[in-house]
């Protein structure tokens, strides 16, 4: 990586380590993440990309007995450091789950929960726009306009997720990772939130894992390969799909297994 | 290996007797079993029409009181010249009813007899007297003609439950008293009417005035008391537990324990209210707030136990969308958590408090068992409960108190059926679907 390159990197991670109690997850991953590009995460089930990500936005803490050594910085400041909070971490890094999972309370509700628990806007018209302007960003307000105070839950299953993601932007983070968001949906579904995602590019860092490499190669410009909690490979995207310089890299994106 | 290939080749014959007879077999077994479930049902329903109608019938006569008329001279000598309060006060109205009964009855000479009069009237009728001339103090020195509440004999003659047969003496009407029944009712001076007195009067030692207003009253702040200690307290508790506790031997040693707890019986929890509130405490015996707390400390574990599973329903995906968008644990628990676990713990709840409102064993170690001829209007008056009540009116030995205590248990239903349908009425409103 040259010189230039350096100031758009957003996130870093510096021989990371997670363990589940005694069990090793995550075995001395070192990866920087662009602030301008789509970095997709790959391989096979139980590989331990979903606990690696969960490690950038430190969602692990809510599991009992996972414990991270290692640097993880965003902006060269270190995310498990005593200074950084972790309320501010998580609005600065946003997530999208595997599983859509709105708020059982209207779509208005879904979307101005962020905001207005960090407190960043207080009257009825600043929420009011920020509620469009996501909804907007996430390809859904035509959609939903005109029931804004309909349940969140009563949206489709990529409407859902879409709402997640609009979510996810309203608190205006500066990462967002997704964590398999097309596995619980349809082919058409997923290609809007594809193309969502290629919307998004240069506007958030994104972070996606997925189990689909047709996925990772159209929506992502870098792709790490996982397997058995090490990172194997990682790099240009094209590259690893076209000419992996590892020999496990090339059996998993062969199909040879996983 | 060859013929096992040809062993495969053959078709099943279905049609073969034997295989008719297998199926013709499991067909039975399942029309068996069907029936035998059925029957269980229409059993269990039976006895529940049963009981329910047993305790209707029973209680019906209760909601019916007895009147008898009497027409009564308020002899202005017994109020003195001036009238005033403290003499319509002071007045003796048994007096008033004794001379209305003896003009009525001039047959009555002898003292015996004349006693017999007397028990004609309830002793509720001096208060209607006294309330009459307070209303209207012009009716002093006039006749006026009053239905009077009657006597539990009037009551049960009424309702013809009045043994008229049988040995005298050992049967609850004299000839004589039968007589004049017979003579009043037959001059239209008894008459059947609805009940009020049963709705709005404490309990009494007079069967035909005692009421269920005193007990009610108690088991309604009973229950204040005890939605107010144990709710709260077992809301946070089961948030604590669910959401925030480290896991680890303590908290594993809390959580036996309140599972323990649900099962204790209920009596222990009379001895430690004894011991704890009014031991230690020293605060009022039989009084509300102590069957209140006590009762607390009986619905906690339930209610803990109901929320903490409700909690658990909740999907953890809920929790992490908030926790991801920068949400403290605090208010993902509080915004996202509560709401949606709410109506399960609601329901919790309210099958805490109706176990609760059933309860005896521990209220008699409390004191809350006797003799209360006061409805309650504070948490430290000595008060009964609807159920201490069924149990005291049951051992009673006066016919009437039987009705009373049929109806007693009717309202004891009435409020359960009213809390269980809020229950299931919370439960429907508020369930939430993901």
């Amino acid at each position: 990586m040259n010189k230039q390159d350096v100031s758009a990197v957003k996130m870093t991670a510096l021989n990371c380590n997670v363990y589940y109690n005694e069990k090793q997850a995550i075995k001395d991953v070192t990866i920087d993440i662009r602030a301008d590009e789509v970095t997709a995460f790959i391989g096979p089930s139980g590989c331990g990309k979903s606990t690696f990500l969960r490690c950038l936005n430190r969602m692990n803490d809510t599991i009992a007995g996972c414990r991270v050594t290692g640097d993880i910085k965003l902006d060269g400041e270190d995310i498990y450091g005593k200074a950084m909070d972790v309320v501010q971490l998580r609005a600065r890094v946003g997530m999208v789950f595997q599983k859509p999972n709105p708020f059982p309370k209207s779509i208005y509700e879904n979307i101005a929960y962020g905001p207005r628990i960090h407190g960043l806007i207080s009257n009825k018209t600043g929420l009011d726009e920020v509620v469009k302007n996501s909804l907007q960003k996430a390809g859904l307000w035509e959609e939903v306009k005109d029931r804004l105070n309909e349940s969140g839950t009563a949206l489709s299953g990529g409407q859902q997720q879409r709402l997640c993601i609009a979510r996810a932007i309203a608190v205006n983070p500066e990462v967002i990772l997704m964590d398999e968001p097309c596995s619980a949906l349809d082919p058409i579904a997923t290609a809007k939130i594809e193309e969502l995602i290629e919307e998004l590019r240069g506007r958030y860092a994104i972070v996606i894992v997925t189990h689909n490499m047709q996925q990772a190669a159209r929506v992502s410009q870098k792709t790490a390969f996982f397997h058995l909690g090490s990172m194997v490979e990682y790099g240009a995207t094209t590259d690893i799909f076209t000419n992996p310089r590892k020999e496990r890299t090339k059996d998993y994106i062969t199909g040879r297994y996983g | 290996m060859i013929e096992d290939h040809q062993t495969q080749q053959v078709p099943t014959n279905w049609r073969d007797a034997a295989m008719q007879q297998r199926i013709k077999k499991r067909y039975a077994a399942e029309k068996r079993f069907r029936l035998f479930g059925f029957t269980t049902v229409i059993f269990a329903l039976g006895f529940l029409v049963f009981l329910i109608g047993d305790v209707v019938l029973k209680a019906f006569p209760a909601f019916t009181a007895a009147e008898i008329q009497l027409s009564v001279t308020f002899d202005s000598t017994a109020f003195g010249l001036a009238r005033t309060r403290a003499d319509i006060d002071a007045a003796e109205y048994g007096a008033f009813i004794k001379a209305g009964l003896a003009k009525r009855f001039p047959e009555a000479q002898n003292r015996t007899t004349k006693r017999e009069l007397r028990e004609l009237v309830s002793e509720d009728a001096e208060r209607v007297l006294k309330a009459a001339v307070e209303a209207n103090p012009d009716l002093i020195g006039k006749t006026k003609v009053f239905w009077l509440p009657g006597s539990d004999i009037v009551e049960l003659y009424v309702k013809n439950q009045l043994n008229a047969k049988g040995v005298v003496g050992e049967r609850l009407a004299s000839d004589t008293m039968l007589a004049r029944l017979n003579s009043a009712q037959s001059n239209g001076e008894l008459r059947k009417t609805f009940n009020t007195r049963f709705f709005s009067a404490p309990d009494s030692k007079h069967a035909e005035l005692a009421g269920i207003a005193g007990s009610a009253k108690g088991s309604l702040l009973t229950l204040f008391v005890t939605l107010l200690a144990a709710f709260p307290l077992a809301i946070f508790t089961a948030i604590y537990l669910e959401q925030f506790a480290p896991k680890n031997h303590l908290t594993d040693f809390i959580e036996v324990n309140i599972n323990n707890l649900a099962a204790v019986p209920s009596v222990i929890y009379g001895l430690l209210g004894a011991s704890v509130y009014l031991g230690f405490m020293e605060m009022h015996r039989s009084a509300s707030l102590v069957g209140g707390l006590t009762l607390a400390l009986m619905t906690m574990p339930t209610i803990v136990i109901a929320s903490r599973a409700a909690i658990k329903a909740v999907p953890p995906s809920i929790r992490d969308g908030a926790v991801a968008l920068g949400a403290s644990p605090l208010q993902a628990v509080f915004h996202h958590v509560l709401p949606s676990a709410m109506p399960g713990m609601l329901t919790g709840t309210i099958i805490g408090m109706s176990r609760a409102l059933g309860e005896t064993a521990p209220l008699l170690l409390i004191g809350m068992v006797g003799f209360f001829g006061d409805i309650p209007s504070s948490f430290n008056d000595g008060t009964a409960v609807l159920p201490v009540q069924i149990y005291i009116w049951a051992s009673a030995t006066e016919r009437l108190f039987a009705q009373k205590t049929s109806a007693a248990i009717l309202v004891l239903l009435l409020f359960l059926i009213i809390m269980n349908a809020t229950a299931i009425y919370f439960r429907n409103r508020f369930e939430k679907r993901w």
